[in-house]
């Protein structure tokens, strides 16, 4: 989520104030990733078990942590509106900057698409009533909020931060409610996760895990969107994004706790809310209320943000010319990416009426999972362009290439991961970043101004 | 070297490439749903025994599922409906082929391109 945009477009072309601290990028990150809790995390469970769930969400945190090193570097360095775009333009080339932009804006998408289903879900699902449908909660989430966008989201995205606290404290209430310290009580993980249900798939079933694991901390990557309007790119990034991960982790941790000592896991494997069904489960209304809003704020809050994001992914690929000059228009009275956010809007809307929520969560993890894939090259390629001492970096992350093969590896499991069931919608998807490389390399790149494409004060990169 | 002017695109041809990107979006991730083709491959093993200990479901477990408004007869469904892991080798061999194959292009077509940039860029000073 990125909260100067609006004041600071001028015309077509963006200056961003430098207005944030650490404080900032960490309601940044934590803002887009924590629905992550109140759904999506637990298809795990289905696809491994609970403690195959435990399990992917440490190692995946290990993942994003590496994820968290490597971006603050990079970023920290590439000080450049566009985050992971940025980077790629000035790293790898105008290709793979052209894919990168393209895994934002699906990954935000689908977790926009995700965010509408949940809250469409968990309504109707309170609301009770024979015959009503999420469809039209889904529409009127979907619009509303790109409208909001498109009149100018600074003030809504302020409110995000706002009740993005809101519903974390509500996962702290809600484990400190239980006596998280007693079994028996109200918690009964020993009965309900025993030596015969803990792994039922065996360990294959935590590779297959893999998949919804990324759930858990999913979009914390956002944080390097606000790169060009931290006030100390070298200080507040990694400071901030290793802030919000080591809080997601904790988040994450207690969440499983909670709901892994709540419910069978053939039920938590499926239910769209498992927080929710946890706070019912404990058998206090008060608890059971409170989840319920702080499912709906976590879902908003997400959404929001993540359309904002993508616009401005798609709104940059207009303006560099990677795609039609038309995207990159800005609104006269609210300068908003408004063309973007009208032009992803029925697409949003096409996919919230048509995927399930797993599916949609699994298109937007794809595309994640294909984003980190491109990072743990991209930070090899940097330091070898650009080795140690030949420019300023903001921040040198340590034991280098460690965390890069790390989450090589990790991205090499999830691929498999998701190929253990979702193989079908893998190969569809890379199948069209496929395709769309095809006709930008041979077809638009016509349209692109070469040298524009590199804007940092570096020396020219070794090798070329 | 010298410096590349990009043609000016025209409206038409703006429209056309707005109208690809489009279509590519939904025939590679709309129509897969659309068809079938994606989502989780689940199968419901059937239980012929509908009860809570058939099910697997101890005590703790069935008084959890009836508080969630289930009995053993409206759980079967979601209790044995199961993932079936099964390496499919050669589907196995083709989704790493079209991985690694996107990744190869993906990095080699952006380094022929990323040295216009940066020929143009330097050569410049």
């Amino acid at each position: 989520m990125t909260t100067a945009l609006e004041p600071a477009i001028h015309g077509d072309r963006v200056s961003l104030l430098r207005v944030l601290g650490p404080a900032h990028v960490w309601a940044l990150g934590v803002g887009i990733v924590l629905v992550g809790e109140f759904t999506g995390w637990n298809f795990s469970a289905d696809k491994g078990g609970t403690l195959a769930a435990l399990i992917v969400c440490w190692v995946v945190g290990l993942l994003y942590t590496s994820v968290a090193m490597i971006d603050s570097e990079v970023t920290s360095t590439v000080a450049a509106a566009g985050g992971q775009y940025a980077q790629a333009k000035h790293i790898v080339g105008p290709l793979m900057a052209f894919n990168v932009a393209l895994f934002l804006v699906f990954a935000y998408t689908m977790l926009e698409v995700s965010d509408a289903i949940l809250l469409g879900d968990t309504i109707v699902a309170k609301a009770g009533v024979d015959g009503l449908t999420h469809n039209s909660f889904i529409a009127a989430t979907i619009v509303v909020l790109a409208w909001l966008n498109y009149r100018g989201v600074l003030m809504t995205l302020n409110v995000n931060f706002v009740i993005t606290a809101i519903a974390y404290v509500s996962i702290v209430i809600l484990f400190f409610s239980v006596s998280p310290w007693t079994q028996g009580a109200v918690l009964k993980l020993n009965e309900l996760v025993t030596p015969g249900n803990a792994l039922p798939y065996g360990w294959i079933g935590v590779i297959a895990a893999f998949q919804f694991g990324i759930w858990y901390y999913l979009g914390i990557e956002g944080t390097t969107q606000a790169a060009e309007e931290v006030r100390s790119p070298a200080r507040s990034l990694p400071y901030g994004t290793m802030a919000g991960m080591i809080t997601l982790l904790i988040a994450a941790a207690m969440t499983w706790y909670v709901c892994a000592s709540l419910m069978p896991w053939e039920y938590l494997g499926i239910t769209p809310y498992p927080l929710w069904d946890a706070g019912k489960l404990t058998g206090s209304p008060l608890l059971e209320n409170l989840l319920f809003i702080a499912t709906l704020l976590a879902a908003i809050a997400s959404a929001n943000g993540c359309i904002n994001d993508a616009a401005r992914a798609w709104f940059s690929l207009g303006r560099d010319r990677y795609l039609p000059s038309w995207f990159s228009a800005v609104h006269p009275k609210y300068r908003t990416p408004y063309r973007s956010i009208l032009f992803l809007l029925p697409i949003a809307l096409a996919f919230a009426f048509i995927a399930d929520l797993n599916q949609a969560i699994t298109f937007s993890i794809l595309s994640g999972v294909l984003q980190y894939t491109f990072m743990s090259i991209n930070i090899m390629m940097f330091r070898k362009k650009w080795p140690l001492g030949t420019i300023r970096r903001g921040y040198t992350h340590p034991f280098h290439p460690l965390p890069a093969i790390v989450l090589f590896c990790l991205c090499v499991v999830t691929f498999i991961a998701i190929f253990l069931g979702f193989g079908s919608q893998l190969i569809a998807m890379t199948v069209f970043y496929f395709l769309i490389s095809l006709w930008f390399h041979f077809y638009r790149y016509r349209y692109v101004r070469r040298g524009d494409q590199f804007t940092m004060p570096w020396p020219k990169p070794q090798g070329y | 070297m010298s410096r590349y002017t990009p043609p000016e695109q025209s409206k038409a041809g703006q429209v056309f490439d707005i109208a690809v990107v489009v279509v590519a979006i939904f025939v590679a991730l709309w129509l897969p749903l659309k068809l079938g083709f994606a989502g989780a491959a689940k199968s419901i093993d059937t239980l012929d025994a509908k009860t809570w200990e058939a099910l697997g479901q101890n005590p703790t477990m069935a008084s959890i599922w009836e508080k969630l408004g289930y009995t053993p007869e409206t759980a079967h469904d979601v209790i044995q409906n199961r993932f079936h892991y099964v390496i499919d080798w050669p589907t196995l061999i083709i989704m790493a082929a079209v991985l690694i194959g996107y990744f190869v292009f993906l990095f080699r077509a952006s380094d022929r391109e990323y040295r216009d940039v940066i020929n143009e860029k330097f050569d410049d000073k």
